[in-house]
């Protein structure tokens, strides 16, 4: 019969309380473990994980990981366990692994943490997602608080990490104690909590039963009293901590639940995780855990380099100063020894000049020093797959690697699914189907070429990092693309088409600060047409569309005010990039709702258009583009096409002029005399060393129109009677070099053109 | 501030603006007489004490008065960098307790707030190094008595702090005559053949306005002798339309102008500036470009100060939109494309929505044309 007690006197149990993704608790459990040798260690964490441990000893298992367990039914409701190299729990593994100790996990189960209520049906989703343990109230604060220190990290950091282990069992004992007194103090009342630690228990005694000799818990710390049995009154019996979880057992039904390893990132361990114990440096734990000797020095040498590698330079001298004053500060602080805060200071007075950018690149890079985890083949199937192959199952697709083509039909429910799963997964860079072109009208029908290939499992297994569902994921995903204006726009694009309005909201947010940080009009030029796209076409994918529109706006007020300044003293070739997506703003303009922001384009064009520095080729695009929006009359148009071909102008600046004014068609010209009559009249003004210097540009500008437009033009630049020869011949599309002499050909030829229509 | 040669009595009440030492030596002596704390090398107090001195708190029975509000971080960073012995050189925009934060440090280290240098163009090597009494040189030959000392190093000879205004605004050859005394703690005083070497408890501090354009940027060899603490502009908007409004007030009646209520065209004056500033609404959901110019509580004063002025001569007495308009288009618009855009901007995205805003856009469009 097993003693009542958790902590029996005989086999001994060691309690070792830490503070999660602590380095220093990370030494001490390393240490206390090498001193005591167990024949068994339990570790806080779901007991679905013991399967998993077996892969710590595998090469290719490398931290940051993370333990996620998952309902198999619903991939979306996971809770992750995350491990860096500097966690205790990580250190304990290793040292069960490298020493051939049995490790398990003893934490209530995950099939009961995932659970749903028995009263519920199955299929009613959870009523919130579930992320694992809650926080409960900060133990350390307490005790921090009273020792009379704001800052609980500072005084854990203080008291039990940085000072070097001398007995590492001792600091555990401390720790206990004070947890005790702490919780003496202020009883548990959480009953989750409570119940935790009661299966906590109930897994220890049935390992002091299976015959363990020393059995080593890993817990934090909070719950180091609860097991060690240091609680006043009486330890609580079996039986209690048996009717306390048959209470959960009896409410809950236990999920079906896959447990695996997935990679993990350093950033990500910054994020408030499953344990409640959110890091957000974990570049500088990293540090502390792996360097004991100068590891202040170190790292501001480290610091130097980061601020080196980004031409911010960096002296020894410098360093050496950084680390006097880290030095310094602990000591006007009243610290027994620099902590982060003091890193900081240092190196921002010191090595960044005050600046804070300099010191957003140490941190960064340093202080958070993102780091991708890697987990072997191996390891059990991810719950993006899981997923993937759920939606693929209910939506009745094939994994066939044989090219496939379909034509979906947005407006029934099944084939908008599809076509969802497939954009979301393209935006997962798994690239399942490949969307192609559809014959027919309509914004409805989309077509694909379906094939399914092995290496994309690999792909989704590099996606789990995003998340569990493909949701989620692709979301993720999006956002973190985000990183530039136009990778933004593109990002809400695709946003809308693959239906996550859930990441809508924060890349429209983001969009506005690029743009507002942004003086690149043609990046934000860039940006106009694909928004102004999603607003307009959300609707079709059932997206609100309404703070996209608001977005699509602001950006276009913002082109507004600036462009007349950008699009000035623009030299020839910048102005030909700048023209496409001028143009491209210009047609997605009108799909904007009326409003200021609409006229304000029209009215930011006719004030570029009177400025005199901008170039040719822009000037004469901006005035078509007025008169064809009705912003400018034919009178007006022809006066300025007049002046721009004027003595005052050199030929080729007139030919750029006439190269905007005429892209995008032939009609205007056709059928309108008077502008007609002004360009033919200039072209018959031009010398013979003008007309060759001209001709080529002409010829680029005439040379886009359809041969019949030329046919037609032809026809109305003859009824004009004016001297029409070199008008013609630009327009048949003639371009030898020695146009004079062949005058009496091109006459026939004019003959001939002029015969056939 | 000026340099005073000879100290007024502390007690002397025609004194407009008595030395920090002076004003607070209450304060100072309190602090002196609780403080068991280990001080540096000629230093009257511990650093903690320094630190409690400018941040305020209570020694034995004497409460110390808060003498800067902010972040305490940056006050440690500051003391720390002094006890290190390495220059310290306190950066921020006008009008964020630079100065001040310097008279009070070396008030309450060495206990000296007058061995001060004001950094101007016309600051010569003179000021740093020594100079010479010419009656004496041409008489007598180059001799100790005929040498006149520098601020730099008095505060040498006697280990104690010495004070520079505006580094950035002294022509960049005087700036580099700090190198040698700020590495090897030394002066040669070649005329005489010696050199006077820093006691310990000797240090610098200087402040620069890291925001004004065209004045002489320190070398690199000379930045990499100071630590850089940045003062911060004023954090929350109610503290800083308090600054505004009372030295409004004060110059106000410098300028004998009709006291009259304005906290309200302040209020949006300072808005406007925290806004662009910051490059961000107040309500957080409209991010905007930020202009070349300062923006600093100082220009916000004489805005409101000169929108007064017109109120009050060609108006009829009360601040409108309209008299501070031309004002802050001015202050926002220091360079003429890009900020134009950036405020052409701010008024179509941001003030044109604002309802109340009405006749404040109407006036800017007014003086932008």
């Amino acid at each position: 019969m097993v003693s009542d007690t958790a902590a029996p006197a005989r086999p001994p149990v060691r309690v070792l309380g830490v503070r999660h993704h602590g380095p220093g608790s990370a030494r001490a459990v390393r240490a206390a473990l090498e001193h005591d040798r167990p024949d068994r260690l339990l570790i806080e964490g779901p007991p679905e994980a013991d399967a998993l441990v077996a892969f710590v000893a595998d090469p290719d298992l490398q931290p940051p990981v993370a333990v996620l367990a998952y309902r198999t039914d619903d991939p979306a409701a996971a809770a992750f366990w995350p491990f860096a190299e500097f966690s205790p729990e990580w250190q304990a593994l290793r040292w069960a692994v490298d020493n051939d100790v049995p490790v398990s996990f003893i934490d209530l189960p995950a099939a009961l943490v995932l659970g749903r209520p028995k009263d519920v049906p199955p299929d009613t989703p959870a009523a919130e997602p579930v992320t694992g343990p809650t926080l409960r109230t900060d133990p350390i604060a307490l005790l921090a608080r009273a020792a009379g220190h704001d800052d609980p990290e500072r005084w854990w950091e203080d008291v039990v990490e940085n000072r070097s282990p001398g007995d590492p069992l001792d600091s555990f004992a401390a720790v206990t104690a004070a947890m005790t007194a702490v919780r003496t103090e202020h009883p548990e009342q959480d009953t989750r909590t409570l119940r935790r630690e009661a299966h906590m228990r109930k897994l220890l005694r049935a390992a002091v039963k299976d015959g363990a000799q020393r059995v080593a818990v890993v817990c934090g710390a909070w719950h180091a009293p609860a097991l060690a049995g240091t609680l006043p009154g009486r330890p609580p019996t079996a039986a209690a901590d048996n009717a306390l979880l048959r209470e959960l057992t009896a409410t809950t039904r236990a999920a079906k639940v896959t447990a695996t390893w997935v990679p993990w990132t350093h950033s990500r361990l910054a994020a408030r995780s499953g344990y409640g114990a959110g890091v957000d440096s974990p570049g500088w734990y990293g540090h502390l855990f792996s360097s004991t000797e100068h590891a202040l020095e170190r790292w501001l040498s480290g610091t130097a380099q980061v601020l080196r590698a980004h031409d911010l330079p960096t002296s020894t001298a410098n360093v050496i100063e950084a680390v006097r004053l880290a030095r310094a500060l602990a000591v006007v602080r009243e610290r027994p020894e620099p902590g982060l805060t003091e890193v900081l200071d240092a190196t921002r007075a010191v090595l960044c000049d005050g600046s804070d950018l300099a010191l957003g690149f140490v941190v960064a890079e340093a202080v958070v020093g993102e780091r991708l985890g890697q987990v072997p083949d191996s390891a059990p199937a991810v719950p993006l797959t899981a997923d993937v192959r759920a939606s693929a199952k209910s939506l009745r697709l094939k994994f066939d690697p044989k090219p496939r083509e379909t034509v979906l039909d947005l407006r029934t429910a099944n084939d908008r699914r599809r076509s969802q799963l497939w954009w979301r997964l393209r935006i997962l860079d798994v690239d399942w189907a490949a969307p192609t072109q559809v014959s027919g009208t309509g914004t409805f029908r989309e077509g694909w070429t379906v094939a399914w290939r092995p290496d994309l499992e690999v792909r989704l297994v590099e996606a789990s990092m995003w998340g569990t569902t493909v949701e989620s994921a692709a979301g993720r995903r999006l956002v973190d693309r985000a990183d530039s204006l136009a990778a933004c726009a593109t990002a809400i694009a695709d946003g809308v088409t693959a239906e996550l309005p859930a990441v809508l909201d924060e890349l429209t947010g983001r969009l506005d600060r690029f743009a507002a940080a942004s003086a690149d009009i043609t990046g934000l030029l860039r940006a106009l047409p694909a928004l102004v796209r999603a607003q307009r076409y959300g609707s079709v994918r059932g997206v609100d569309t309404a703070a996209l529109a608001g977005v699509a706006q602001a950006v276009l007020t913002r082109i507004c005010a600036g462009l007349s300044a950008a699009l000035g003293g623009l030299n020839d070739d910048a102005a030909r990039d700048v023209r496409e997506h001028l143009e491209a703003a210009h047609d997605a303009v009108p799909l904007l709702p009326p409003g200021p922001a609409r006229d304000g384009w029209y009215a930011a064009l006719a004030e570029t258009a009177d400025r005199r520095d901008v170039p040719a080729l822009l000037g004469g695009r901006l005035v078509r583009l007025l008169m064809d929006a009705d912003r400018m009359d034919r009178g007006q148009a022809a006066d300025r096409l007049h002046a721009a071909l004027s003595v005052g102008q050199d030929a080729s600046e007139k030919a750029y002029w006439v190269e905007g004014f005429t892209a995008g068609g032939a009609l205007l010209l056709i059928h309108d005399r008077e502008l007609l009559s002004v360009l033919d009249s200039w072209v018959a003004s031009l010398s013979a060393d003008e007309f060759l210097t001209v001709a080529p540009l002409l010829r680029r500008g005439f040379g886009q129109f359809e041969p019949a437009e030329r046919g037609n033009l032809l026809t109305a630049a003859r009824a004009l009677s004016h001297n029409p020869v070199s008008t013609v011949v630009e327009m048949a599309g003639f371009d030898e070099a020695d146009l004079a002499a062949a005058a009496p050909v091109l006459a026939t030829v004019r003959v001939l053109l002029g015969g056939l229509r | 501030m000026t340099d005073a040669v000879t100290a007024p009595a502390a007690d002397d009440a025609t004194v407009l603006r008595p030395h920090a030492e002076q004003q607070f030596a209450d304060e100072l002596a309190a602090l002196a007489a609780v403080d068991d704390r280990p001080r540096p090398a000629s230093w009257r107090l511990s650093p903690w004490a320094v630190v409690t001195y400018l941040l305020g708190g209570v020694a034995g029975d004497t409460v110390i008065t808060p003498k800067y509000v902010g972040s305490r971080r940056l006050i440690e960073v500051a003391v720390a960098t002094v006890a290190t012995d390495r220059a310290l050189l306190l950066l921020g925009v006008p009008g964020t307790a630079k100065s001040w934060v310097s008279e009070h440090l070396a008030a309450a280290i060495s206990g000296d707030s007058t061995l001060l240098i004001q950094g101007t163009a016309g600051t010569g090597e003179e000021s740093i190094r020594y100079g010479w009494n010419y009656a004496r040189l041409l008489a007598e030959g180059p001799s100790e008595a005929a040498l006149v000392p520098s601020p730099v190093l008095i505060a040498m000879r006697t280990g104690a702090i010495a004070r520079i205004e505006e580094l950035t605004r002294m022509p960049s050859d005087v700036q580099d005559a700090l190198i040698t005394v700020l590495s090897e703690k030394t002066l040669p005083v070649p005329e005489l053949g010696t050199e006077v070497a820093a006691r310990r408890g000797f240090n610098v501090i200087a402040t620069a306005n890291d925001r004004d354009r065209g004045v002489n940027d320190l070398s690199a060899a000379l930045r990499r002798r100071f630590n850089t603490v940045v003062l911060p502009l004023p954090a929350g908007i109610e503290e800083e339309v308090g600054i505004v409004a009372t030295r409004v007030a004060e110059l106000g009646r410098t300028l004998d102008l009709p006291v009259a209520d304005a906290s309200e065209e302040i209020r949006r004056v300072v808005t406007v500036f925290r806004e662009l500033r910051s490059g961000l609404t107040t309500d957080g959901r409209t991010a905007l470009k930020v202009p070349s110019g300062s923006l600093s509580t100082a220009e916000a004063i004489s805005v409101v100060t000169g929108g007064w002025a017109l109120a009050a001569h060609f108006g009829d007495g009360v601040l409108r939109a309209a008299d501070v308009a031309g004002g802050i288009t001015g202050a926002v618009i220091k360079d003429p494309v890009a900020d134009r855009v950036a405020w052409t901007e701010y008024l179509e995205t941001v003030v044109r929505q604002r309802s109340d805003w009405r006749d404040f856009y109407r006036a800017c469009r007014e003086v932008a044309g």
